[in-house]
């Protein structure tokens, strides 16, 4: 078995298109995530007890099924169940979307719990509504908090997308699989995939460690992500 | 104490966490420019008396009259409009850690008074200059001394345009050295008039301010007067034992 590192090069572009696909499913996937774990964390710490136990059991359910299950049974179950013609790639987006959203939703849910309450009854003091207190006072702070955490989620859901290959969603590892099974290069191909994850990983991290620099509280020395 | 002068009456507020009561049925009434001093030992329920008043504790039972109009409260709406017009300063600050001195005093500006940013800004600044801090305006929270930060929830209360002012040992978070830039600054408010109820154990507050002294100990008021009546040196009473033992500690702010 020779190393034929022509065919790296040749399908390279073939690659770098599916990392892009790969890209968008896991932006797409966090914003979704942002939305739903904001939304639920709210909903668990300042709601009505029903609330509360009803978001929970939304957190446990995507916690507690593996990725993979969950794809099967959206994709091949409910949607098709409900007569949904939702796109592979769609669906491997709206699933990574609903789990990391549950994550999400403890990642904003423990940082509201680690906020002094202080700050919350001052603003009610000077008469601001729940809503406005949780927009305008705590969510601005633990969003900010919660950057460190957030960017060990992306990195997380980025590497959980390359399953969106069994259902055939045309995505890096997708291709790289169906480059790798016709020339039979899975050493150097499989390495170019794991190292196209790998910077996008690094990019993504680094990007987010940027945001959490820029929009830091100023006077706070605690850095979330360490040196 | 006729209620016709009443600007701000509770009546009979309890409250308890669980089984255990805090305040047991506290009635007082309160007329324009009055300073009422809460003094008594920590746990008797002077925080939860003062919580209670603008409701950040939901009292149990009880009444909260505003101009001799009952508060509902349970209306969010009416709760919010009591909350504006009783202002209220905490032992730790609680100012917005994410916001500037200035912008810490016009957000609530904004968003409960409706004021455009241009105008909440002229407010908020006029108000930092009152407690002499206009040079710290864009400093954050963090940026600032204990005292600064107590003089910034000082002029983030009075830009709300509150009728009444409730201070909760407003000096009691403070290094002492930072204690008296905060009492300049009371004793300024009290000069230009605000009603105010205040829990603190600064014998110079007490001393000086108290048209009023309510001792509360397990949850109710246990005694009420002047400062004449309740610390001259013929009265036996409580408040005045306790006001001994709070200058034993120290003598000087006498």
């Amino acid at each position: 078995m020779h190393f034929d590192l022509s065919v790296v090069i040749d399908s390279l572009p073939y690659l770098l298109q599916g990392s892009a696909a790969t890209a968008v499913i896991v932006c797409c996937a966090m914003a979704i995530g942002l939305v739903i774990g904001v939304v639920m964390a709210v909903g668990m710490v300042y709601g009505p007890r029903p609330v509360a136990l009803l978001l929970s059991s939304y957190v446990w359910f995507f916690r507690g099924f593996p990725v993979l299950v969950l794809l099967f049974l959206f994709y091949f179950g409910l949607f098709t169940f409900l007569g949904l013609n939702v796109s592979a790639l769609t669906a491997v987006t709206l699933v990574l979307g609903m789990t990391t959203g549950a994550y999400q939703a403890n990642i904003f849910k423990g940082a509201m719990l680690s906020m002094p309450k202080g700050q919350y009854k001052a603003a009610r003091a000077l008469g601001m509504t729940q809503t406005q207190a949780i927009y305008c006072i705590i969510l601005p702070q633990i969003l900010r908090m919660s950057i460190p955490a957030w960017s060990n989620e992306y990195s997380i859901i980025l590497k959980d997308s390359a399953l969106a290959f069994v259902i055939g969603a045309p995505e890096i590892m997708a291709r790289t699989q169906f480059v790798a099974s016709r020339t039979y290069q899975h050493l150097p191909l499989y390495i170019t995939a794991g190292l196209i994850y790998f910077v996008l990983t690094w990019a993504g991290v680094l990007l987010l460690e940027k945001l959490y620099r820029k929009v830091r509280i100023p006077g706070y020395s605690q850095d979330g992500f360490g040196q | 104490m006729s209620n016709a002068l009443s600007i701000l009456r509770i009546s009979n507020l309890k409250k308890s966490y669980g089984k255990n009561t805090i305040l047991h049925g506290a009635t007082l009434s309160l007329h324009q420019g009055e300073i009422i001093v809460l003094i008594g030992p920590s746990g008797g329920g002077k925080s939860t008396l003062l919580q209670c008043i603008n409701c950040l504790a939901m009292p149990e039972e009880g009444e909260i009259f505003l101009h001799d109009n009952r508060v509902d409260l349970q209306s969010a709406g009416e709760l919010n409009e009591l909350r504006q017009k009783v202002g209220m300063i905490f032992q730790d600050f609680n100012l917005f850690d994410h916001l500037t001195a200035v912008d810490n005093i016009t957000v609530a500006l904004r968003k409960v008074k409706k004021m455009s940013k241009k105008d909440a800004l002229c407010r908020a600044r006029r108000e930092l200059d009152q407690v002499g801090l206009s040079d710290k305006a864009s400093l954050y929270p963090a940026q600032l001394s204990g005292g600064q930060k107590q003089r910034v929830a000082i002029a983030r209360a009075l830009a709300m345009d509150p009728e009444v002012l409730l201070l909760d040992e407003p000096t009691s978070a403070l290094d002492p050295e930072l204690v008296g830039e905060v009492i300049s600054v009371i004793k300024q408010l009290a000069g230009n008039g605000m009603t105010m109820i205040m829990a603190t154990h600064q014998m110079s507050l007490i001393s000086t301010l108290a048209d009023r002294i309510l001792f509360m100990e397990n949850g109710s008021i246990v005694e009420q007067g002047t400062p004449q009546e309740l610390l001259s040196s013929d009265m036996v009473s409580k408040t005045r034992g306790f006001c001994e033992r709070l200058n034993e500690i120290s003598p000087e702010d006498l």
